[in-house]
């Protein structure tokens, strides 16, 4: 088959490239490599990384603990603020968050790889199948969680362990949410997502309900009235369309969906791709369905972001490596019309951009890039449904800083809530945040809980 | 270019850089490779009487500590002296003195202490046309069991006697290896300049455990099971050993006695402090076992080009410098007030500065300045201490800076005396000696 047969089309590569592109992108520090690696930290007072993690990992003792021969301990200091912190260590934007505050920069412009060695601390641990959290007392509350992504998982941990019993409610058929459905395959290899739910799980005290919609299965009003809490964390399950015309056409994909068949298929022969490829977008989301083409056997991979590389949502380690991958990244061009040919995908026409007076504004110049498979990628949105009367902001959930809701006994964290982050990480600490907000409500006896009006 | 040539006892040798009796120096094998690299000379592995030569342990020999990156930082042994033929290892220094006539070859020995014993050796040492001799008073284990090494440079009557019978019986110049296991080291190196030693070179290895193992519940290294202490060396004793070395350049009753400085010298910097806390050349092992020969260009290259750049023409330029400037605590000048200043654009904000400071000093050092993480020394609290510096892993960012005199210090609301001040007047010294009226 080969990389320049036009049309879309799978099995494009031998098995063995498939098995090569799409291996760990980071393999796990051997111990030696972790060692060398952490005795680089200087064990910062009150240090920079540490403010710079949202689940605030004690990263100076967590990295001094792996350098004294110590990775169970290791784990434990990671865990303790962040369930999920075998899951970050392999997607957080590292280099936007505490690798970016770390010191080392200031000298050297070289970090501690702070990433890489909570994977390791973490890898360590789970592979060992070390748990250090047990389950207090019955309390006898029940709390209702709805989506078993990141949010909602760190949230059902905190609440087991204190004891409450938890049910979540997950419309998939898999928990795990964006870790299972939304990152690159290379990022999260060996079914790590479902290896780190089971992990989480495994505290007890939570049952997880696949197949159960928000909206379509049951309401919110439901819940409340069944459970003595509840918490909402749900993921963003519409895409925003391109707004041009032709978008309906065959080729034209959801990159989520395409990234989430790709996670899901466990031979990645199976799943077809273009020869060429035009990503419309400029995220995370972007940048995964792109590589992901090339790493398919995509000949041509272009990302066309309607403005400059600086505004990219995309870190930038994220764009160097899709342009080690050969993906092409294009600025200030917007899509303007899908070209058909025999009722299918054959390009993108698309229009320069600029920022006048300032506003985007496309300047009226415009070019034709040829494509047989098209991804949307700019941008998700929070579908509302079964949330009664709950207050939104903007598009999304409203919340104060404890991540309780205008609704008596309903907090909400994670992307169905306005933080502008939309990251595993932060999700993680306002699910993490809510428990035990949570807790403290359910300790305190029963006060309702209405923040929002 | 420095002049780095060295005599030392009137034993010439190109630079100043021999390498210790030790394990590298056991064999003509080894030697003539340090030779090759450019050593200025060697102590032979310490030779023991004739007859069945001893045993070695046939576990491990060595433990050590390690700092970042595994760098190794001391080393401990509990490897004996040659356990090798007598006759070997005269046969081999013979040849090799002969190969090499421009570097300086020691025969180290240690036999037990009986007149007899040492009567005996002599002429054979001295039949291979080794410059010199190197009494070994300091190995702390096993042959100090029987008798030997640091059982007898423990005991100044013993180095006394042994060095006045190598005086009688040999020609060679007489170098008494010093142990540190002692509370003053001041005492055995009188006693060997009352025997009339040449020279004393020191320190010898430092009794240790460095480490046990905590699985089987043995110190390291274990053999079969047990361990034993062993002799401590590398970097982690040079600071041990600059001050043995300064404590014989200045006492009254040995000063100008030659002195080869040993312990823990791996670069350059580390030969010149001890030049210039009188020692006449210094030895090197560790350094070598961890980096292997070629270790000495370095230093030849470095003492070269520092002296080049500080205009010392050759070593007696350097030699014994710093002695005038070592004394004791009651001289110091009370006087003298420096404080500590960070340099902003070097600073990393770490704040290992701030949380040493706060959490075991003097609270001297802020972490925030308007809200915003900034680490600046307070002077109305700033003792001067320098444990900020030492803490800091940037080099230089953090300097002490001394107060000139009539400065005001923040700390004590007085401006800075120009006058030398030390404890032996201070006002709060009860046994303060008053100026005469």
């Amino acid at each position: 088959m080969g990389t320049t047969q036009s049309g879309i089309h799978r099995g494009r590569l031998a098995p063995a490239e498939y098995e090569t592109n799409f291996s760990d992108l980071h393999p796990r520090l051997d111990d030696h490599e972790a060692l060398v690696a952490a005795d680089r930290c200087y064990f910062c007072y009150d240090a920079p990384c540490m403010t710079a993690c949202p689940t605030s990992i004690d990263i100076p003792m967590f990295i001094r603990q792996i350098s004294t021969g110590n990775p169970i301990g290791s784990a434990k200091t990671i865990f303790d603020q962040n369930i999920l912190g075998g899951m970050c260590a392999r997607v957080c934007p590292t280099e936007t968050l505490c690798e970016q505050a770390c010191v080392r920069n200031t000298a050297e412009h070289r970090p501690v790889e702070i990433g890489r060695l909570q994977r390791y601390a973490t890898d360590v641990a789970m592979t060992e199948n070390k748990h250090f959290y047990e389950r207090a007392a019955r309390t006898g509350k029940a709390v209702a969680v709805v989506g078993a992504g990141p949010a909602g998982l760190a949230c059902a941990h905190r609440l087991a362990m204190n004891g409450h019993d938890v049910v979540i409610f997950e419309a998939r058929e898999k928990a795990g949410g964006l870790n299972e459905y939304g990152i690159a395959t290379y990022k999260a290899v060996d079914d790590f997502a479902q290896a780190e739910v089971d992990y989480v799980l495994s505290i007890g005290g939570i049952e997880v309900k696949n197949g159960l919609k928000l909206g379509r299965d049951f309401t919110l009003a439901d819940l409340t009235a069944n459970f003595d809490a509840v918490f909402l964390g749900m993921g963003l399950a519409g895409v925003n369309a391109l707004g041009a015309e032709g978008e309906n056409l065959p080729g034209v994909v959801d990159a989520v969906d395409f990234i989430a068949e790709l996670r899901q298929a466990t031979d990645k022969a199976t799943i077809p791709v273009g020869r060429r490829v035009v990503v419309i977008g400029g995220g995370m989301t972007a940048i995964d369905a792109a590589v992901q083409a090339k790493l398919l056997g995509a000949e041509e991979v272009t990302i066309c972001y309607r403005r400059g590389k600086e505004h990219m949502n995309a870190s930038e380690f994220e764009q160097d490596l899709a342009a080690s991958k050969g993906v092409m990244i294009r600025h200030w061009l917007q899509p303007k019309r899908v070209i058909a040919r025999d009722g299918h995908v054959a390009g993108i026409e698309v229009e320069y951009t600029e920022m006048r007076d300032g506003k985007l504004t496309g300047t009226g110049e415009t070019g034709v890039l040829a494509a047989d498979q098209i991804f949307k990628a700019i941008g998700q949105t929070f579908e509302t449904g079964g949330l009664g009367s709950l207050a939104m902001a903007g598009n999304r959930i409203a919340i104060d800083a404890e991540g309780r809701t205008s609704i008596a006994n309903v907090w909400a964290g994670g992307d169905c809530v306005k933080s502008g982050e939309d990251l595993t990480v932060t999700s993680v600490a306002q699910g993490r945040d809510a428990a035990d907000s949570i807790n403290r409500m359910l300790a305190a006896g029963a006060q309702p809980a209405v923040a929002v009006a | 270019m420095a002049d780095l040539r060295n005599t030392f006892v009137g034993i010439k040798s190109p630079n100043p850089f021999w390498l210790a009796s030790a394990p590298p120096t056991d064999k003509a094998y080894n030697v003539e490779r340090a030779f090759k690299a450019g050593w200025g000379g060697v102590v032979w592995k310490t030779l023991g009487e004739e007859g069945p030569p001893v045993v070695n342990v046939n576990g491990p020999r060595y433990g050590a500590i390690w700092g970042a990156d595994r760098r190794l930082l001391g080393l401990n042994n509990i490897e004996l002296i040659t356990d090798r033929d007598l006759y070997t290892n005269l046969r081999e220094m013979k040849q090799v003195k002969m190969n090499w006539p421009d570097r300086a070859l020691i025969a180290s020995i240690m036999v037990p202490c009986e007149e007899e014993s040492w009567k005996a050796i002599l002429p054979l040492v001295e039949e291979t046309g080794a410059d010199g001799i190197e009494l070994n008073f300091g190995c702390p284990h096993g042959m100090s069991e029987r008798g030997m090494g640091a059982a007898v440079g423990q005991v100044p009557e013993y180095i006394e006697m042994v060095v006045r019978w190598c005086k009688q019986y040999t020609r060679m110049p007489v170098i008494t290896k010093l142990t540190p296991n002692i509370t003053d080291i001041r005492k055995p190196a009188r006693a060997a300049k009352a025997g009339g030693t040449d020279a004393v070179s020191l320190i010898n290895t430092i009794n240790s455990i460095v480490s046990v193992d905590l699985d089987n519940f043995a110190p390291n290294p274990t053999v079969g099971g047990k361990g034993t202490h062993g002799g401590y060396c590398g970097p982690a004793v040079k600071p041990i050993a600059l001050n043995m070395v300064a404590e014989i350049a200045r006492d009254p009753e040995t000063r100008g006695l030659p002195i080869s400085g040993i312990g823990g010298i791996t670069t350059w910097r580390d030969a010149a402090e001890f030049l210039a806390l009188g020692a006449g050349n210094v030895q090197v092992c560790t350094a070598a076992m961890t980096y292997g020969f070629k270790i000495v260009q370095e230093m030849i290259t470095g003492l070269s080009s520092w002296m080049d750049a500080k205009g010392h023409r050759s070593l007696d330029d350097i030699i014994a410098r710093a002695v005038p400037n070592v004394t004791d605590w009651q001289y110091l000048n009370l006087n003298y007030i420096a404080k500590a200043h960070i340099d902003q654009d070097a600073c990393i904000k770490c704040g290992r500065c701030h949380i040493a400071c706060e959490d075991t000093s003097h609270q001297a050092i802020t972490q925030f300045v308007d809200g915003v993480r900034h680490f600046e020394v307070m002077e109305d609290e700033c003792v001067g201490c320098n444990l900020c510096v030492n803490v800091c892993p940037v080099e230089n960012c953090i300097t002490m800076v001394g107060l000139e005199p009539g400065v005001l210090d923040q700390r004590t609301g007085k401006p800075v005396d120009p006058n030398y001040a030390n404890w032996t007047t201070h006002p709060n010294n009860p046994m303060a000696r008053q100026a005469a009226e």
